[in-house]
């Protein structure tokens, strides 16, 4: 069935595009775009026309940072729930971190998490393999055979690369498979026992501190090895005024560097986790009000190219215990959009510039071709409402996870409908 | 003055009334714990129960001394006892005592905000005994009680804490309680055991000890632990004591009537010399006789509280 789309603002920052017209979707790709699509008498029957009068069409969203928990951890998420939450968000793509049980460290698990997605997913997925074997830091996984399997990135996720020597070397052969490496930044001595970000609030509640630079000299590290090697390198999500700081003098130098935030880390602080509710827990930490506004500069001037939700889901068996055995990571994927949307609202950034975020930027790290209403490029796209007015409920969302920090939250701007190679995914 | 409080969980939203409300209270339970019969009748048919998740030998006996000198019917759960062995998490263990209708918690855990986490989804008083780093409340209001009984006021006092800071919730609840009272706090040790943005707690931070010592009313002295060696945090013990450990020697230009204190348990030789511990300044033994009129007074509050709006 093909669509007509009418009368949306269409915004396409690849294109450079934001004007009020029709979309036409064919054969699960964008047939066209203009100010006003007529289709003739003939082909009505075979194609359903809706008007969008008042909302916005935006290429299907990506989330270049998320965790779906299949294999292994299917009581916290499938890959069937982490995608129907995926399209209920507005994203048509997701890049899922290879740190499931068994790791996704060979082709046959990238082959057995694409078959499940083919099978059970409700949007596209495309896995991240680790860097090291099992995650362990020491042996490269064979980057040639799980980039043919499908793989279009190398992480260890969850975990740093603590082997600088390994990090360099992964780094170099990597860019013979043109694989970016997404570095999860984080020095585990200087973070060891850590609860929170370290400071006044950390030190107010007796809880270990995360401080910064734990952060910030394994983003100098990969920063310093990415230029020495000329490998390409990704900075997964940055939290802290340091590694903003750090990401843009490299990216000056010309380092081929690019670099993600998620939505808490501009939107919340540590001080929220005042009530020690372990929802707020999360690796990196929320930061203090100062890093948080250097997050939304680093957005602005675009030293940070894209917004990931590191969608981390849990269940109460980890969440609902003491803090300091609680698990870190929160929710993301039904919850991102409108955060984001707040950027705008406050003026931060264009809607352009926000959209581009989660869509043409992590396709461009991830050399994929989506992310973009070109004509002829697979029909990924979202369409919002901007001026819905409701309440964040963790209780609808399709995600098993049990950690949205962000349940009952007011806010702006929602999904009603989401395509995905032409075939509706989700719609309200 | 009423105490309305469902819990005491922290010196650090409480007003500097009820503190004294509190101390008040304790001063005058004191005279029956120097009774020949150390019992009243007056939380007869209350239940209390321990959470002990920590080893604790002074607090967890002055607590459960506290409330049979009271009357009230205590029980207690250990690590060793509990059914954390078995599986079950702290707050489905929490669920079932809960269940059993008890009246108050006590609860020690080494988790900060543990005992904050247990009041809110109890309907019986909380009362934390020490949480972490965070706080140790009866601490404080035992250790203020003794500076009262021998300074007779606290306002004005100056008082150190000397030792580590960071890892300390005895630390944080005597800043937060000695702050509220009119008292003012120097806070000392090497950098690695004073934590982050300390200042903004109200304290003053020293890292000189002997710099400190003449202005000082009160010497109150930590407790360090071992392991600080082995988490790169010092040199040595040995280097420790030579700088931070208080002994007569570096005691030499204080006030004379300095009191010093200790949470316990000491360390001799190490932060504190037997010569300081045992001498006549020390008032770590009024410390522990306090404790019980204290704990007396904060059981006697929260239950009492209870049966007046029943």
């Amino acid at each position: 069935m093909d669509l007509l789309l009418r009368n949306a603002r269409v915004i396409d920052p690849a294109n450079d595009r934001d004007q009020t017209g029709d979309v036409l979707v064919s054969a699960g790709r964008i047939a066209d775009i203009a100010p006003r699509l007529e289709v003739g008498p003939e082909r009505l029957a075979s194609v359903t026309v809706l008007d969008l009068t008042g909302n916005w069409l935006v290429p299907g969203l990506i989330d270049m940072h998320v965790h779906l928990r299949e294999p292994g951890d299917e009581y916290k998420e499938t890959i069937a729930s982490g995608t129907a939450a995926a399209a209920a968000g507005g994203f048509t793509t997701v890049a899922c971190m290879p740190n499931t049980k068994p790791v996704n460290d060979c082709a046959a698990v990238t082959q057995f998490i694409l078959r499940r997605a083919e099978e059970t997913g409700s949007c596209r997925v495309l896995p991240v393999a680790a860097v090291s074997r099992n995650l362990e830091g020491r042996q490269m996984v064979e980057v040639g055979d799980v980039r043919d399997a499908g793989a279009v990135a190398l992480s260890d996720d969850g975990r740093p690369v603590m082997s600088a020597q390994l990090m360099r070397r992964a780094l170099e052969y990597a860019s013979r498979f043109d694989l970016p490496i997404i570095s999860h930044a984080e020095d585990l001595e200087l973070a060891r026992g850590g609860q929170m970000n370290e400071g006044a609030v950390a030190t107010q509640l007796g809880l270990h501190g995360i401080p910064t630079a734990a952060e910030a000299v394994m983003v100098a590290r990969d920063c310093l090895l990415a230029e020495w090697t000329g490998g390409r390198l990704h900075i997964a999500h940055v939290s802290c005024a340091d590694s903003v700081r750090i990401i843009r003098t490299a990216k000056a130098r010309g380092v081929s560097v690019s670099a993600e935030t998620a939505p808490h880390y501009f939107t919340l602080t540590e001080d929220a986790l005042v009530d020690y509710d372990t929802v707020y827990k999360v690796n990196p930490p929320l930061r203090s009000r100062k890093d948080l506004e250097a997050i939304k500069e680093g957005l602005v001037d675009g030293t940070l190219d894209a917004i990931a939700t590191d969608h981390a889901p849990h269940s109460s068996v980890e969440k609902d215990i003491e803090f300091d055995a609680a698990a870190n990571g929160m929710i993301g994927l039904e919850s991102a959009l409108p955060l984001i949307l707040e950027l705008l609202w406050e003026g931060t950034l264009t809607p352009a510039q926000a959209i581009a975020k989660v869509t043409v930027q992590p396709a461009r790290i991830l050399r994929q071709p989506y992310g973009t209403l070109t004509i002829g490029a697979p029909a990924d796209l979202t369409v919002i409402d901007p001026d819905a007015r409701y309440t964040l409920d963790q209780a609808s969302f399709r995600s098993k996870g049990c950690n949205c920090p962000f349940h009952g939250r007011e806010v702006r701007g929602r999904v009603v409908l989401t395509v995905g190679a032409g075939r509706v995914r989700f719609s309200r | 003055m009423t105490f309305t409080r469902k819990d005491l969980l922290g010196m650090r939203d409480m007003e500097a009334g009820e503190i004294r409300h509190i101390l008040n209270t304790a001063a005058s339970f004191r005279e029956i714990n120097t009774r020949a019969i150390k019992k009243v009748p007056t939380l007869r048919g209350k239940t209390v129960i321990h959470l002990f998740y920590e080893p604790s030998t002074r607090t967890r006996i002055s607590f459960e001394i506290a409330a049979k000198r009271l009357s009230a019917d205590t029980y207690s759960v250990g690590t060793s006892t509990s059914s954390m062995v078995k599986g079950e998490t702290f707050f489905d263990t929490l669920k079932n005592l809960e269940a059993m209708k008890p009246d108050l918690f006590v609860i020690r855990h080494s988790a900060s905000g543990t005992p904050q986490r247990l009041a809110r989804r109890t309907s019986a008083a909380v009362i934390n005994a020490g949480d972490g780093m965070h706080e140790h409340p009866s601490q404080a209001l035992l250790d203020l009680l003794t500076i009262q009984d021998h300074k007779g006021h606290l306002d004005g006092l100056t008082v150190g804490i000397v030792g580590d800071i960071a890892h300390s919730r005895v630390a944080r609840s005597n800043i937060w309680g000695l702050n509220k009272l009119g008292s003012r706090v120097i806070a000392c040790g090497p950098p690695t055991l004073i934590p982050h943005d300390l200042q903004q707690m109200g304290v003053e931070v020293s890292h000189r000890l002997e710099d400190l010592v003449p202005d000082l009313d009160v010497l109150m002295v930590l407790r360090l632990q071992k392991e600080r060696q082995e988490q790169m945090l010092l040199p040595s013990l040995r280097e420790y004591a030579t700088y931070f450990g208080v002994t007569e020697a570096k005691l030499a230009g204080a006030k004379p009537e300095l009191l010093i204190m200790h949470p316990g348990p000491i360390n001799r030789g190490v932060e504190i010399s037997s010569e300081v511990a045992d001498g006549g300044r020390s008032v770590i033994l009024d410390q522990v006789t306090n404790g019980v009129a204290v704990r007396m007074a904060l059981l006697y509050l929260l239950l009492h509280r209870e049966e007046e709006t029943a």
